[in-house]
């Protein structure tokens, strides 16, 4: 399923709704997640999952194809922890 | 780092705000897009939000764990497990939202 598929669910749900409304809604939970991660913050979702942030500590990395060592720079990462309830129906345990 | 956790509400206020309808309607809305996510995954597809990530299924074999206590073996059995893959724009926005000045 892709974004387009997404939103044309929801809008079959909603025939009230303005397609072009229902585009804003979609965009604007994925990207209030988004937002929320760049502040440094996590966003809990009971049941689905939950989005963190997490820090990689500064490394010294290697260039594959040339071996030369390059320094990287402390950074941080998107992480997605799979809630309990989604993870028990993806196994078949409703 | 932040320290504030985010929940459905704040999704659903967010809603609110960007699309005149009622908070109720909002949360529902909200409500309504985890769970065609979530139905779509559980029938083993793979979601795809582009410039959001990607949530895929993936199966894991059988294998004998140990309790890292007891030293016991346990039997795990094959099991699905869900993976995100975020964007490079969403890897771009957090790398740059929480980098020390």
């Amino acid at each position: 399923m892709i974004r387009s598929e997404l939103i044309q669910k929801i809008a079959d749900e909603n025939p009230h709704l303005y397609q072009r409304d229902v585009e804003r809604i979609v965009n604007t939970i994925f990207e209030e997640i988004i937002d929320a991660m760049a502040r440094g913050d996590r966003v809990e979702l009971r049941g689905f999952g939950a989005f963190s942030v997490k820090k990689r500590d500064a490394r010294t990395g290697r260039n594959p194809r040339t071996g030369e060592s390059v320094h990287v720079d402390e950074k941080c990462v998107p992480f997605f922890k799979t809630g309990k309830l989604l993870r028990d129906r993806m196994n078949g345990n409703d | 780092m932040g320290e504030n956790t985010l929940t459905r509400m704040d999704l659903s206020e967010a809603v609110f705000r960007e699309v005149g309808l009622s908070r109720n309607e909002s949360s529902q809305l909200v409500e309504s897009v985890l769970l065609h996510i979530s139905d779509a995954l559980v029938a083993g597809e793979t979601v795809k939000i582009s410039s959001f990530g990607t949530f895929s299924v993936r199966d894991k074999a059988a294998r004998v764990g140990r309790n890292p206590k007891t030293g016991e073996e346990v039997p795990i059995s094959p099991r699905r497990v869900l993976t995100f893959r975020p964007s490079h724009l969403m890897k771009e926005r957090v790398a740059a939202g929480n980098k020390k000045h």
